[in-house]
């Protein structure tokens, strides 16, 4: 009897826990997210390839973003118990969002340390090395890759510096 | 080496076609990441370790493709994809496979 009671005080510890220390991260990485993609915004990503060469034709570069990011504890909690009537999870929504959006943002920042003007051709990936075993899910591993376009006049400034 | 997710190089033109290269690397976690993982897992958000481990293998895997389109002779890779699978629980292969060809 006096287990089940310390191990229901452990549960409720974890999910207050989680609820209160996960949804402040949240928050912060949300904070983060949008601050960056408004220092981003300039910088186009686009799923097609490059339309037309341009005079001079422009230097390009593979670039790529990736990120793991866990859900905390009462998400986890409130999802289990979604997933027994079923329907929207939104408990994952807002952690595979988070992770497309940095692993996008990651992406873009490493092509504009190259001095690109646009990123082509994007795919995005869900990977997974943590994914197997019971009571692992919660965490989401995503890579976004694409051609970083650097105008000829970037690039050759770079190399003669 | 140029490496693109497009399938041809602004300002080249493709003149010789050399197949199909991949380069891959399968890994796994190891112990004590998993445990601090774990943890992490109680209040959510990042896992660095994970994230590190990740583009680690990625670079590996475009090493490997890189080498091995040296080999065929290449000077560029097009349409460059990345793909992972799980081969065992708690392991991983991350694979990079692209278009070998020379360009002018």
């Amino acid at each position: 009897m006096g287990g089940l009671v310390i191990e229901l005080i452990v549960a409720a510890a974890l999910l207050a826990l989680g609820f209160g220390v996960g949804s402040a991260r949240e928050a912060r990485h949300y904070h983060s997210i949008r601050r960056r993609e408004a220092e981003l915004e300039w910088l186009p990503v686009m799923s097609t390839p490059l339309d037309g060469d341009g005079e001079p034709p422009p230097r390009t570069a593979l670039v790529g973003g990736s990120v793991v990011i866990s859900v905390d504890y009462f998400k986890r909690f409130l999802a289990a118990i979604r997933m027994l009537i079923g329907g929207r999870v939104g408990a994952y929504e807002s952690l595979v969002d988070r992770a497309r959006r940095e692993a996008l943002l990651r992406m873009r920042a490493q092509a504009r340390d190259l001095g690109a003007t646009s990123v082509m051709n994007v795919r995005m990936e869900t990977a997974s090395i943590s994914k197997g075993g019971r009571g692992r899910v919660g965490s989401v591993e995503v890579v976004a890759y694409g051609t970083a376009v650097i105008p000829q006049s970037v690039a050759s400034v770079r190399s003669a510096g | 080496m140029i490496l693109s997710t497009l399938d041809y190089v602004p300002g080249h033109t493709v003149v010789g076609h050399l197949g199909i290269v991949q380069g891959s690397t399968v890994r796994a976690k190891h112990i004590g990441r998993d445990i601090l993982a774990s943890l992490k897992n109680i209040v959510g958000g990042e896992l660095r370790a994970y994230t590190e481990l990740l583009s680690e293998a990625r670079e590996e895997a475009i090493a490997r493709m890189r080498q091995q389109a040296e080999a065929a002779g290449a000077n560029a890779v097009l349409n460059v994809r990345f793909a992972t699978s799980s081969v065992a629980q708690g392991a991983a292969e991350l694979l990079a496979y692209g278009t070998a060809v020379r360009v002018e």
